[in-house]
């Protein structure tokens, strides 16, 4: 579904991503972790199209087709998907009419027919369930005033109603109570399908309890330097990252 | 251009017959000379330091030709909001529809020529126009007293409450013999009445007009006014506004201004809050194109204790566009307990377009509570990201985040024709 190729991007002339290969198929879960700084939220940022990052080199391959030179709005209508760390505030944009003019313009995209306002209160409300969010959220202006926990159920309702194919998660459990990140998750568990995979960005072990990835990468200082499986998260959370690091500036041991 | 001012001064006197005598006639004689020996500002006048507009007017109006407003039978009932439930008043080509005041009949209100009015109500008339008005303050407000003449004269009654809003129409037709337009209201609301005014300026001829308005309300004791102004005429026309509120006690007014197209508008808006516990507030929103500009200038004056009194201004500016505001709030010595707030947003949609704020508070009283703020800027990226993120295309989400940007003031307005029109107008500009 996703191919990375040697992926390097900058910003303000300095490097962050420094050749990132990854490969997610379909069906699969794969957990990006790193320290702090190691370019994780750059990584999802980039695959999102954010435009104050530098694509220097490399591809990304997206359902075959190469998507470095799409706008956001055109990546996202190809189903793919970026929970944002810290979700902007936007007073004055009602969430209803946010999601409802977000879903016809992927559906017009895709070719199809917009939602009517009463199919689109019927996904509204199917979704809203889904991920236990309260209606009186989404009656508001869009995350405006709301906790961190509830900006982070926001995007998982986002992502529900938008069903992508491959959902970025980037660090969607900091800042979560035990409670908040468990039905976070437990949305995440039951979006997942057979047809779509999730990419989970974490500094954190304790979500992929929740989550659980198939594959675990470790981004460090622009680069996977090491894959594994879940196995690989318990280490990390045992030992730290700092082995990792020797292990890189001593590569014989 | 003065000499030739004073010629048709002269021609206007002897039209005027038996009436250029007088407590009316005295304040046009005032208002000429206090014209005469000002003239236009200058860009040297602070007050119009950043809207140099009387170069320009010097060059483009005839001043041997300049008519007062006169009673005349004009169609001009195609105009926007024209089948809005409201009491329609049309003002056309410098004349007023007289055939449109004789149809009304509302209880408790009385609609009528300014001329007429000054007749049927003399003493109402000659208490209170010009009055308000300073002649020597500004000089857009002299020029129009000089040739006032003609007008509206709206009184509502003590007590009434008028459901319908009451819509003045400014236009013209192709009979236009002129290409510079004053015009003049009177509005005295009595103790405890209700009403809603909306003066609609939304004809666009392919001749550039330029048109000079002098208004003067005066709000009696707990009344309560909501008055509008609705500015959409032609890109290429030139708009001078001048209006005087007075309140007295327990009186709300709210004063809406809307400018969605013009060359240049200079909007100035006085309130004068005169007695206890009056309520002002002021919403201004101005979206502009090209290399339109739109200034607004507000004052309100503060004279005495325990009064309130809110504005919000908001500018979106594009292309070269520009936007100027300047707010006075003056609270006096008397003044205490005083709460007034002000605040100006823009928003720049490019690098050519400007604005310039000016907050200017003068506060002699101590014990008041008085705000200000004002921003100026480009869109949030963001925010911007954030949208397009979601598969939300680049100008819709702007268009989502200006229209929440002028939310807060188009929210404002109660009346729902105008409510939506504005609305979808935002949406129709900003997509």
């Amino acid at each position: 579904m996703l191919k990375i190729k040697d992926l390097c991007a900058e910003i303000e002339g300095q490097q962050i991503l420094k050749g990132i290969n990854l490969e997610v198929h379909a069906g699969e879960v794969h957990a990006i972790m790193g320290p702090n700084g190691s370019g994780k939220s750059t990584l999802a940022s980039v695959l999102a199209g954010r435009e104050d990052y530098d694509v220097t080199a490399g591809e990304v391959e997206f359902l075959g087709k190469d998507i470095m030179d799409l706008a956001p709005e055109d990546r996202a209508r190809e189903g793919i998907f970026l929970a944002f760390q810290y979700p902007v505030e936007i007073p004055g944009v009602s969430s209803n009419n946010f999601l409802r003019t977000a879903v016809n313009q992927i559906r017009e995209y895709k070719g199809e027919e917009p939602l009517d306002a009463v199919h689109f209160l019927k996904l509204m409300r199917e979704k809203m369930a889904l991920v236990e969010i309260d209606q009186k959220l989404i009656n508001r202006s869009l995350n405006d005033g709301f906790s961190g926990g509830e900006k982070k159920r926001n995007e998982i309702f986002q992502m529900a109603v938008l069903q992508p194919k491959l959902a970025i998660l980037d660090e969607t459990d900091s800042g979560l109570d035990i409670d908040a990140m468990r039905i976070v998750a437990n949305g995440v568990n039951k979006l997942k399908s057979k047809d779509n995979a999730t990419i989970v960005v974490t500094h954190y072990q304790r979500l992929l309890d929740y989550i659980v990835p198939d594959f675990v990468h470790v981004l460090y200082d622009g680069q996977i330097v090491k894959s594994g499986d879940k196995n690989l998260a318990l280490e990390l959370e045992e030992k730290g990252y700092d082995w990792i690091k020797a292990e890189l500036s001593n590569p014989i041991s | 251009m003065i000499d030739l001012l004073k010629e048709s001064f002269r021609k206007f006197e002897n039209h005027l017959n038996g009436s250029g005598k007088g407590h009316w006639h005295q304040l046009r004689k005032e208002a000429l000379s206090a014209f005469s020996s000002h003239g236009f500002p200058k860009s040297k006048d602070e007050e119009y330091r950043y809207t140099p507009i009387g170069r320009k007017l010097e060059k483009a109006i005839d001043f041997s030709n300049i008519k007062p407003i006169a009673e005349h039978r004009a169609q001009g009932e195609k105009q926007l909001f024209h089948d809005a439930d409201a009491i329609h008043v049309f003002i056309n080509n410098n004349a007023i529809h007289i055939g449109s005041l004789n149809e009304l009949d509302v209880n408790g209100i009385d609609i009528l020529s300014l001329n007429t009015a000054s007749k049927k109500f003399k003493g109402e008339v000659e208490s209170h126009f010009g009055k308000y008005a300073n002649v020597r303050k500004d000089s857009f407000t002299a020029l129009n007293t000089a040739f006032s003449y003609e007008g509206i004269f709206v009184k509502v009654s003590k007590g009434a409450v008028i459901e319908k809003p009451i819509i003045l129409h400014y236009g013209s037709d192709d009979s236009a013999t002129t290409n510079f337009f004053q015009t003049r209201n009177l509005i005295l609301v009595d103790p405890g009445a209700h009403v809603t005014i909306i003066e609609s300026y939304t004809a666009d001829y392919s001749d550039v007009q330029y048109s000079n308005h002098v208004s003067e309300l005066v709000v009696g004791e707990n009344a309560h006014v909501n008055y509008y102004k609705f500015q959409n005429q032609g890109g290429e026309d030139f708009h001078i506004d001048n209006s005087f509120i007075s309140q007295h006690r327990d009186s709300v007014v709210k004063a809406y201004t809307f400018t969605l197209e013009g060359k240049i508008v200079r909007n100035n808006l006085n309130i004068s809050l005169e007695e206890e516990n009056c309520e002002a507030h002021m919403f201004g929103l101005y979206v502009v194109q090209n290399d339109g500009h739109v200034d607004n200038h507000t004052a309100v004056d503060h004279k005495v204790a325990n009064c309130y009194s809110n504005e919000i201004y908001k500018g979106i500016l594009d292309d070269n566009s520009k936007g100027v505001f300047n707010g006075k709030i003056y609270v006096r010595p008397d003044a205490q307990k005083t709460n007034a707030f002000q605040s100006n947003k823009n928003i720049l949609l490019t690098d050519t377009a400007s604005a310039n704020t000016k907050p200017q508070l003068e506060i002699w009283a101590d014990d008041v509570s008085c705000s200000h703020g004002c921003t100026t800027g480009q869109l949030d990226e963001e925010q911007l990201f954030y949208l397009r993120s979601r598969g939300i295309s680049q100008s819709s989400a702007k268009a989502m985040l200006l229209h929440a940007f002028v939310n807060d003031v188009v929210d404002k307005i109660e009346i729902d024709f105008l409510h939506d029109f504005i609305n979808d107008e935002m949406y129709n500009r900003l997509d």
